[in-house]
């Protein structure tokens, strides 16, 4: 088990390593400059903002020095907002992003297990039709008409929930079910399939002739042989609402890293840009780890230390 | 103890039809037998014939799109096709169980086997998890799972499809059930476990004496097994007796057919025998003798009329118009009549075995259609 873990560290740190490299290169084949105001500047101004920022060595140099500094923590320092640290960026702003993130995914999957479960147990009936319904909605619905719809209906006109801003869990609760939509519905289609499969299966009848009951069946065979699966899907789904949602934190003001990566990517804030990216990158990663050794945990077939079969 | 004699199970004009997209499915039709406590029933027939779905109805395990039309399937007095979830969940695993054909797929691939086989345990008798688990130690020894306090907590991928097939049986056999009914229990079996797991129920069955109702398509199996045989065709019993009645005087020409294609030592040279077509479609069955379109012995009437069950002995009838007294005399397959030589020759010696279960003349197959000919 060690050495595997070894094994996929190093496997995990190459791929960030590639993904840096790639990223990089693309990047400066982007048209366009980091300074926005060129036409005003004089070529002595240019010159002096691009040694500054080593932006007029040679790009393998540039390529080399980025990879030394990131391995050892420094992303460099943001074009646009004044000179900070990018590091510094984001950690400051990846707060309410991770937690909106998690937030949504746990509402969305929580939920989206229930619905998913009893759809299928109900396969057929008007239950399983409404689910679909909504699990439909969920996934069509672009997240900024459901945002605008829960600013407008909770917030506005019921006033149950704060319509934007950032400061305390109130002001969460509609960004978080705007962003759980999507994990809801892709969870409930999900385990609705997965459930389905498994209530036709031969150890599902087994379970029938041993006389369990139909609670006792789902309960104790299917739910836990349906949700296994889900793992694999839940770590990519997290990743990605985890690390931001640009449309949604923008219309709820929350002061998260979404946002912030749009605008480099607009400005040509190369440091800002490939932060972020590796940000994502590592998240990604790291959780993909995570689920495989979830996996391994929750799935006897799989366990990497039983040989014995 | 309860008299010997008495039917702990009987079916009695069992109809079924199940309701696809494609239309009315007969899978099973005016369906009716018997079993008695200790003794093994075998049902035969080839895929499709209804042997499963019977089985299904016993458990009160029937799809949804599945429709009894006609019929009751009475466990001590009680049909059980009357009975509500309740009743039936309290009966399924205690009363009667059920082993399935596919050992590699019975078993939830998440739980581990002690847990498995505890489960009925806990439902049906109210144990306390530590008793039960110890139970299910006991059991697993039972059915031979060496290391067995080893192995009480590993999972199902870390056991072969014998071991497999041995902790099916643990679990149906577990809270010491009535009947047991074993649908195609060796069929995804390799042959030399196949009779290690036939010895396994034959002794067990002895162990703590229990019913059987034994599903197969393979006539060897039966022969070991059974006391009195069922042979289903197209959703119909078109013959039955005792294990030496079916396998020395075959009546049914199904029945020759079967016994035909089974390989015996004498099978040296040549092909194997087959039954030639294939099984009546059972959305618009045929009228008249649904075997008569592959039977080299099909008269007149057989296309036109469905034959009555037929007396051979007080245990054993055929539904088959050659049974019939007028019917011209047929000569059946070369190896049938050898069969039937030896049977002749065997009941003058007076060695025949005809099953520890004798019939009291009274039987709840179709016996009184005895003079339904010549309408």
């Amino acid at each position: 088990m060690a050495k595997y873990l070894l094994k996929r560290i190093f496997y995990l740190f190459l791929t960030l390593f590639l993904i840096a490299s790639i990223t990089f290169f693309l990047m400066k084949l982007m048209p366009g400059t980091p300074l926005n105001n060129q036409a005003k500047l004089s070529p002595q101004q240019i010159k002096i903002i691009y040694e500054h920022y080593g932006l007029n060595k040679p790009v393998w140099q540039q390529y080399i020095s980025y990879i030394v500094d990131a391995a050892h923590g420094n992303f460099g320092l943001s074009y646009q907002f004044s000179d900070q640290p990018v590091s510094y960026l984001i950690s400051s702003r990846i707060g309410p992003s991770l937690q909106l993130g998690a937030q949504a995914i746990i509402v969305g999957v929580f939920f989206g297990i229930i619905v998913g479960s009893l759809s299928a147990i109900r396969k057929n009936t008007w239950i399983d039709g409404a689910s679909t319904f909504i699990s439909i909605l969920g996934i069509s619905i672009p997240s900024f008409v459901l945002a605008i719809l829960l600013q407008y209906y909770l917030g506005l006109k019921l006033q149950w929930f704060p319509i934007a801003d950032w400061g305390g869990f109130s002001y969460t609760v509609l960004p978080t079910l705007a962003l759980a939509a999507s994990p809801f519905a892709e969870t409930s289609r999900f385990v609705r399939t997965e459930m389905v499969d498994v209530l036709g299966s031969d150890y599902i009848e087994l379970a029938k002739a041993k006389g369990l009951s139909r609670t006792g069946i789902v309960w104790h065979h299917a739910l836990r042989n349906s949700l296994i699966p889900l793992v694999t899907v839940i770590g990519p789904l997290a990743a990605a609402i985890m690390t931001g949602s640009m449309v949604v934190e923008n219309i709820f003001s929350v002061p998260g890293i979404g946002e912030q990566f749009v605008k480099s990517i607009l400005v040509n804030d190369y440091p800002t840009i490939m932060g972020v990216t590796m940000l994502y990158s590592a998240l990604l990663c790291a959780i993909l780890l995570l689920t495989d050794i979830v996996y391994g945990i929750i799935d006897p077939r799989i366990r990497i230390s039983g040989n014995e079969g | 103890m309860e008299n010997a004699d008495e039917n702990i199970l009987e079916v009695k004009n069992l109809t079924i039809d199940f309701h696809t997209y494609a239309g009315t499915v007969k899978a099973i039709r005016d369906v009716s037998f018997h079993l008695k406590k200790g003794e093994t029933l075998a049902i035969v027939g080839e895929s499709g014939s209804g042997k499963t779905v019977t089985t299904k109805t016993i458990m009160g395990l029937l799809a949804n799109n599945a429709e009894v039309v006609e019929g009751t399937v009475k466990y001590h007095g009680k049909n059980v096709l009357e009975m509500s979830e309740k009743e039936l969940e309290n009966m399924r695993g205690k009363d009667i169980a059920e082993i399935f054909q596919d050992p590699m797929t019975s078993l939830d691939p998440t739980m581990r086997i002690g847990r498995q086989i505890a489960e009925p345990l806990q439902i049906h008798k109210g144990y306390s998890r530590e008793k039960a688990n110890k139970q299910a130690l006991e059991m697993l020894k039972l059915v031979g799972i060496t290391n067995a306090e080893e192995r009480i907590n590993d999972y199902p991928h870390q056991f072969s499809g014998g071991m497999r097939q041995r902790i099916v049986i643990a679990i149906a056999l577990v809270c010491y059930p009535e009947i047991l009914i074993a649908d195609e229990p060796t069929t995804a079996l390799d042959v030399t476990i196949q009779a290690q797991i036939l010895d396994l129920m034959k002794e067990l069955q002895e162990k703590i004496s229990t019913s059987i109702i034994f599903i197969t398509h393979d006539l060897g199996v039966v022969a070991g097994m059974a006391d009195r045989v069922a042979v289903m065709y197209a959703g119909k019993i078109v013959e039955y007796g005792t294990v030496d009645e079916i396998f020395y005087n075959p009546q049914h020409p199904y029945t020759w057919g079967l016994l035909n294609s089974m390989p015996t030592l004498d099978t040296r040279k040549g092909k194997l025998e087959s039954i030639p077509g294939t099984p009546p479609d059972l959305l618009d069955p045929p009228t008249g003798d649904p075997f008569a379109a592959r039977n080299p012995y099909a008269m007149k009437i057989d296309e036109q009329k469905e034959p009555p069950f037929f007396k051979v002995s007080d245990t054993h009838y055929a539904a088959t118009w050659l049974l019939h007294p007028d019917a011209p005399h047929v000569d059946p397959p070369d190896a049938i009549k050898h069969r039937q030589e030896v049977y002749a020759e065997r009941l003058k010696k007076g060695t025949i075995n005809l099953g520890h279960i004798h019939s009291t003349g009274k039987t709840s197959f179709g016996a009184d259609n005895d003079d339904a000919i010549g309408e």
